[in-house]
């Protein structure tokens, strides 16, 4: 699905991402966890395109297709769905409409007919159905207004939307309350297949109670530093992150 | 000043013979402030932002035009329709059909009463307005409207105003009287077929009277080599209610004058404005709610998009007597900037002399939310469309206060016209 060879990357000249490698295959469920500090978000940002992330070196290959020669919008055309840390609020962009406006364009890029308005409607409702958005949230201006859970389920609505083939959670769970967090976990959970696969990036291990990944990587100062079973996520949740300092001699 | 018309053409009008609405005195009183006026410099404070060397510069005349087919300008498919070609109107362009209720004839015709006689030029100040002495001196023609009392019209009326030629002028002169307790709809279109460098000079005298409602939607779509300087000089009458939805797509350099007098108790004015520039375009706003009366309400709302090297003025005025207690009165400028060589100028003032009213007034400059662009884009929109859509979700604020529907879609048809941009 992805592979992420020696990824270098920097923001203002400073280096965030020092040699990152990881792999993901179809099927599959990663975590990501880290410090604060340690490239998380950098490493969702450069593999979403946003501007103002210089790669460096190194390479990420999606699908077979060099990843960082593509526009943003190509990226998520390919399959790539990042789901925002801070999803944004659009006054006056309608939910839905510019959901149907880029799936629309997603499926013109693929060289498929647009979907007509009643088949539309019915995936929006039975989509919205899975993160249990009010089907009137939905219509709403992108995020205007929205409470942080409903801003995340939103994320989710819109991930069921599109169906993509690698999903990026950026701390999707990041002010979830219990409630909000099992219904938003519980989505990704029935949206997943043996044919797409999550990256899932948190601070906690309580996100990962619900969403099992089949890795836990350990994301310091801008690589990998340590991969293993979701029973990693648990003894860092129990431990923190110093001893991995100390076992590796950082 | 006489520089501004051509010398041969100026016989044209005969200003001894006219017997129209607009008295003789008027166009005398206007030649004579042309004699000595000049034209305001950027140290007039109304003109600050706007420079008038590509009107002034230049040689204009009065020409007769025609334009065979106005399909293209029918804005309301369902309306009465008057068309003006430079100004004049055209009567087989123009709808023989007009309704009971509402008496329609040009200002150069004779059959205007004495009421018609005393409105003209009644609020119109000419000392030191070039462009409003200008018209007076020079309107050939416009139309007279008069919503008869208790007058409820069904269909709209429609005003298609059509520049053509080179270094035309137009100084089209109407009026519209809308009596006691009636209603109505009139859209005025600005176009222009063939035309190079010429120009529009546009006065429309307003009169809402008691317990009338008027909405006018105005939409200037004139070739960008065109220049337009128009004045709506309003007056409302107790119990009113005025709207107007000022829409500016097109022009090189074009100059709205919104003056409205509210004179009677318990009134309400909305004034909506939206404008979307690129190229070298200059676009000037300048409204002004003189609010005489106590009890009432005005809501202003105007919103621009700038691009390329163009310039938007934005001049809104809200003046509240000392009399003039209990009044609600709104304003609100919005801009979006997409390049770095637009400009904006926005100036909201508010003068008050009542102690005891609600007013606000707010002015908001931007760029587009990059972070909102790049979000659009990461759920698979091109950037062309994230923007697309951006845009038209800040400036449907302001055409969805067009109630009328077929004018709404007309505006979308020329956003899609102009800019390419599906709303």
């Amino acid at each position: 699905m992805i592979t992420i060879k020696n990824l270098h990357a920097s923001i203002d000249g400073k280096e965030i991402l020092k040699g990152l490698n990881l792999e993901v295959k179809a099927g599959e469920v990663h975590a990501i966890m880290g410090p604060n500090g340690a490239g998380k978000s950098t490493l969702a940002s450069v593999l979403a395109g946003r501007d103002g992330y210089e790669v460096t070196a190194g390479t990420v290959v999606f699908e077979g297709k060099d990843l960082l020669d593509l526009k943003t919008e190509d990226r998520a055309r390919e399959g790539l769905f990042l789901a925002f840390q801070y999803p944004i609020e659009i006054p006056g962009v309608s939910n839905v409409n510019f959901l149907r406006a880029a799936l629309n364009e997603i499926k013109e890029y693929h060289g498929e007919d647009p979907i007509n308005a009643k088949d539309f409607l019915k995936l929006v409702r039975e989509k919205s159905a899975i993160v249990e958005l009010d089907a009137k949230l939905a219509s709403r201006s992108v995020n205007e207004g929205f409470s942080g859970g409903e801003k995340k389920r939103n994320e989710i609505f819109q991930m069921a939307m599109l169906n993509p083939k690698l999903a990026i959670l950026d701390e999707t769970d990041s002010g979830l309350d219990i409630d909000a967090l099992r219904i938003v976990a519980n989505g990704v959970n029935i949206l997943k297949s043996p044919e797409n696969a999550t990256i899932v990036i948190t601070h906690y291990q309580r996100l990962l109670d619900y969403i099992v990944p089949d890795f836990v990587h350990v994301l310091f100062d801008g690589k990998i530093v340590k991969t293993g079973s979701k029973e990693l996520a648990l003894e860092l949740e129990e431990r923190g992150y110093d001893w991995i300092k100390e076992e590796l001699a950082l | 000043m006489s520089e501004l018309l051509n010398s041969t053409e100026i016989d044209l009008i005969n200003t001894n013979g006219y017997t129209g609405v607009l008295a003789a005195e008027q166009k005398q009183k206007a030649s004579k402030i042309l004699e000595t006026i000049q034209f305001p410099t950027t140290r007039t404070e109304a003109w600050k932002y706007t420079r008038l060397g590509k009107i002034s510069n230049k040689k204009f005349s009065i020409q007769k035009g025609s334009v065979s087919d106005i399909s293209e300008y029918v804005i309301s498919k369902d309306a009465y329709t008057i068309v003006l070609i430079n100004g004049i109107i055209d009567t087989s362009l123009s709808s023989t059909d007009l309704p009971e209720g509402v008496i329609c004839s040009s200002i150069k015709d004779t059959i205007s009463t004495e009421k018609l006689n005393s409105l003209v030029g009644k609020n119109l100040k000419l000392e030191n307005e070039i462009f409003h002495s200008l018209n007076t001196q020079n309107a050939l023609d416009g139309s007279i409207l008069l919503i008869k009392e208790k007058t409820i019209l069904e269909k709209s009326i429609q005003l298609i105003h059509i520049l053509t030629g080179e270094h035309t002028i137009s100084n089209v002169r109407n009026l519209i009287v809308s009596e006691k307790n009636s209603q109505a709809h009139i859209i005025q279109g600005f176009f222009s077929e063939n035309a190079t460098e010429s120009f529009t000079n546009s006065v429309t005298e307003i009169f809402v009277e008691e317990n009338a409602h008027l909405t006018l939607d105005k939409i200037q779509f004139e070739d960008d080599s065109c220049y337009q300087v128009s004045t709506e000089q309003v007056e409302q009458a107790k119990n009113s209610t005025f709207t107007i939805n000022t829409i500016t797509l097109n022009g090189a350099l074009v100059r709205n004058n919104l003056n409205i007098k509210v004179i009677g108790q318990n009134c309400c004015t909305n004034l909506n404005g939206a404008y979307l520039l690129k190229g070298n375009q200059h676009v000037d706003n300048h409204t002004m709610v003189d609010h005489i009366a106590a009890h009432c309400e005005s809501h202003e709302l105007y919103k621009g998009v700038v691009n390329d090297k163009s310039t938007a003025v934005f001049n809104g005025k809200v003046f509240v007597r000392k009399d003039a207690q209990k009044i609600n009165a709104f304003q609100s400028n919005a801009n979006v900037l997409l390049s770095d060589d637009a400009t904006i100028n926005s100036k909201p003032e508010l003068e008050i002399y009542a102690d005891d009213v609600k007013c606000s007034h707010g002015s908001t400059t931007g760029q587009l939310d990059e972070e909102a662009v790049f979000y659009l884009r990461a759920r698979g929109l091109s950037e062309k469309s994230a923007r697309k859509l951006m845009i038209s979700a800040f400036i449907d604020d302001v055409i969805n206060k067009i109630e009328n529907k077929e004018v709404k879609t007309f505006v979308f048809g020329l956003l899609q016209k102009r800019f390419d941009w599906e709303i």
